[in-house]
């Protein structure tokens, strides 16, 4: 029967086959040009002698990676980027959760406290770090004059490769805990009350259901906020990159960071576009890593604490 | 935190998109074009003109485009040289993107000579002996290529505070202190410790790698030989000397503040008497008095230790990638003819590169209140007739001279190693850069 379709008959088939391929080619679309294309080209641009104003050179294999890999600097940005997304990412993300819980109980002014933990997020990071260059400043800095009135000695914020990665850090979170905590407190906001209703009834307190029934709740967006954050925490450039005026991640490199790392290899003294690339790929590799191994992380802490008697 | 192309948002275009005056009360312009030669020299054009930091352009332009009613020009300004520089590397290799006429420094010149071909050639037998001859050499090819015209230089004497200088029982006449300081390098920091163990905690000179910057700037062949090959820094003697000259003056001798230049601390540091003494090119007097305002006591001597210095100092270049070279060429030229440059240093003290306007009347009566009137346009003019060495900077100068600065900044600023153990980590940086 099938052999004889109508014109329109065949025409409405397509429709369904190919519209939905049709409806989601943007995405892919865009995807190929502004994601997918530069990854590949980085890639080429990776194995050759590429130079920033000279332009592509002779192709020389994995030269450049194992060139970067001999380079000290290479290991201290990588410690440096790892330390700063430790020390930003897991505080910013054990906050969120709790800010997200305060402002999911019942407060006055409610919009106005949700308005203001977004406020940092508003402001350009640029600024942010001028801000807090003031306050980290070595000898005229308010910190340090705050320590000193303590009776402490000072800190050295811009020689201590630790106390640089603190205060960096400090930004980030500064920046970023409200955004991530409004995405948290909206996630709350879907866990069905009934759930803390039969909990309380079952004679639990406010920390046995924030543990055993909130947290669980919000595993999916904990994997969300985790995995973006460490996306995010990786490639971490302007904060240190605005922490002094030199910009290049102090005279020791104590806080240069793998993005800052490419850019000083490119567009620095070296001038090599391939190494530049060669540790770009690197870095994609390294988060996929770390996103995957942050992904089964995160599985098993949510939905073990679940099934844990609640501590 | 998002990897954010810095260097492109921070060119802030200030489009001084002024069109032409009124045209009722044009005075008729054309009397000064008819020397023009180029095709059709009333087509409409706009001229992008790209600047760092303070040029003094600013009334200049409108008065070029009052003179040219077909020209118009737009500005567009960086907040650093650094930026600058950055954005020139990056649309260089693009391809486009860049300005019509490009100001560059001196600093970062010679990384630009390797490519001659990016720039339009400037050279001009009329403008011949416009600029002094090492600022004009510095921009010339091998075969006789010029592809910038000089703006500025930064002649170098010593800014003081005649009030720390007097507390600690100095002379503080600006003629006694250039005859105490008269000499070399080694008289500046003797007298600097006579100083130190007098201040009571002032410490000499602000940062030791700004002093290293003024000891470099004297050398014949600081960083590579003439023929551009880097010198290895293990090998490098006269570097070395200098790197333990200064090392000794800023930790054993406590002759520095121990400030990183442009920090936070260093721009705080004017307002609490920290130190007594620095090197100052002609720009930097601008910098010191917005930096020290409401202090009183700066002064400037007419001496520099080891005779004359310059510290910086820039071209206008036309880039090859531009629509309009032509008239490019014809604005930057005018743009750095002497009568310009003097408006240009009335306007925002840029020192003037040009033979003629070193003579300038304008330029020799200047005198600058804060610095307790001294005789500012004098004393630099002098300094820029001291100056002798026009060090040779060539392709990887930036690269190499960044390494000793970081080494001094180490020992020097932070603090995390001693002078020893801080050049070691300058030899493996060098090593890491892979240049020969």
């Amino acid at each position: 029967m099938n052999q004889q379709l109508t014109r329109s008959q065949r025409l409405s088939r397509l429709d369904v086959k190919a519209s939905p391929y049709l409806y989601i080619s943007p995405f892919f679309i865009l995807f190929f040009i502004v994601g997918l294309f530069p990854l590949v080209y980085t890639a080429w641009v990776s194995v050759h002698d590429w130079h920033l104003i000279g332009g592509q050179g002779e192709m020389v294999g994995l030269t450049n990676y194992i060139d970067v890999l001999q380079q000290p600097n290479f290991f201290k940005a990588l410690r440096n980027t790892f330390s700063i997304f430790l020390l930003s990412s897991v505080p910013q993300v054990l906050a969120a959760i709790v800010i997200a819980y305060l402002l999911d109980t019942n407060l006055r002014a409610k919009t106005f406290w949700r308005m203001g933990v977004l406020l940092p997020y508003v402001v350009a990071p640029v600024a942010v770090s001028l801000i807090f260059a003031k306050i980290f400043a070595d000898q005229s800095g308010l910190v340090n004059a705050v320590l000193e009135i303590l009776g402490t000695s000072p800190i050295g914020w811009h020689a201590d490769p630790f106390a640089a990665h603190v205060a960096i850090a400090t930004m980030v979170n500064f920046r970023w805990t409200g955004y991530n905590a409004l995405i948290f407190l909206a996630a709350m906001q879907a866990i069905p009350r009934e759930i803390y209703e039969a909990a309380i009834i079952d004679g639990a307190n406010r920390w046995r259901t924030f543990f055993s029934v909130t947290v669980p709740m919000l595993r999916p967006t904990i994997i969300f906020v985790v995995i973006t954050s460490t996306i995010g925490g990786l490639q971490i450039f302007d904060e240190p990159r605005m922490f002094d005026t030199l910009g290049q991640g102090g005279a020791d490199r104590q806080w240069m960071t793998l993005t800052m790392y490419i850019y000083e290899l490119g567009w620095g003294a070296q001038k090599s576009f391939g190494r530049a690339a060669a540790v770009s790929w690197l870095l994609f590799l390294i988060i996929i890593a770390v996103g995957v191994i942050n992904f089964l992380i995160t599985r098993s802490i949510s939905s073990s604490s679940s099934g844990k008697a609640g501590r | 935190m998002r990897a954010a192309i810095r260097n492109l948002a921070a060119v802030a275009c200030v489009g001084a998109l002024l069109t032409a005056c009124s045209s009722g009360n044009g005075t008729t312009p054309d009397a000064t074009q008819n020397g023009s030669a180029s095709a059709d020299p009333n087509e409409k054009v706009t001229l992008t003109v790209a600047t760092f930091n303070e040029f003094g352009y600013e009334e200049l332009f409108e008065e070029y485009m009052a003179d040219n009613p077909n020209v118009t020009i737009e500005a567009r300004k960086a907040a650093t040289s650094n930026e600058a520089r950055d954005n020139m590397n990056t649309r260089l290799a693009a391809g486009s993107g860049l300005a019509d006429i490009e100001a560059i420094e001196i600093d970062w010149l010679t990384e630009l000579m390797q490519y001659p071909d990016k720039f339009v050639d400037l050279a001009d037998p009329e403008l011949d002996g416009r600029w002094l001859d090492w600022k004009s050499a510095a921009v010339t090819t091998e075969d006789g290529k010029v592809i910038g015209y000089g703006t500025d230089i930064g002649p170098e004497a010593i800014c003081y505070r005649a009030d720390l200088f007097e507390k600690a029982g100095f002379p503080t006449d600006r003629e006694e202190v250039a005859d105490l300081l008269e000499g070399d390098w080694d008289t500046y920091f003797n007298v600097g410790k006579d100083f130190v163990a007098k201040s009571g905690g002032v410490a000499w000179f602000d940062s030791a790698s700004a002093t290293f910057q003024g000891m470099v700037n004297q050398v014949e062949n600081p960083f590579e030989n003439s023929d551009g090959t880097p010198i290895p820094l293990s090998e490098n003697d006269e570097i070395k000397a200098i790197y333990d000259d200064i090392a000794t003056a800023a930790t054993d001798d406590n002759l520095s503040a121990g400030l990183a230049q442009w920090s936070e601390d260093w721009t705080n540091a004017f307002q609490t008497d920290k130190f007594a003494t620095m090197l100052c090119p002609g720009w930097m007097l601008g910098v010191i008095e917005g930096n020290a305002q409401g202090v009183e006591g700066w002064d400037i001597a007419n001496v520099f230790p080891g005779g004359g210095g310059n510290w910086g100092g820039s071209y206008l270049t036309v880039p090859e990638q531009g629509a309009n070279h032509e008239q490019a060429k014809k604005l930057a030229a005018w743009l750095t003819a002497p009568e310009q440059q003097i408006k240009a240093f009335q306007a925002k003290g840029t020192f003037p590169s040009q033979v003629e306007a070193l003579e300038d009347p304008a330029l020799l009566d200047q005198t600058n209140a804060f610095f307790n009137d001294a005789p500012t346009g004098q004393i630099l003019a002098e300094r820029a007739k001291a100056i002798e060495v026009a060090p040779f900077k060539g392709p990887n100068y930036f690269a190499l001279a960044q390494l000793v600065t970081d080494a001094l900044n180490r020992l020097d600023v932070e603090g995390t190693d001693d002078a020893a153990g801080s050049w070691d980590k300058a030899l493996e940086a060098y090593n890491a850069l892979g240049l020969s």
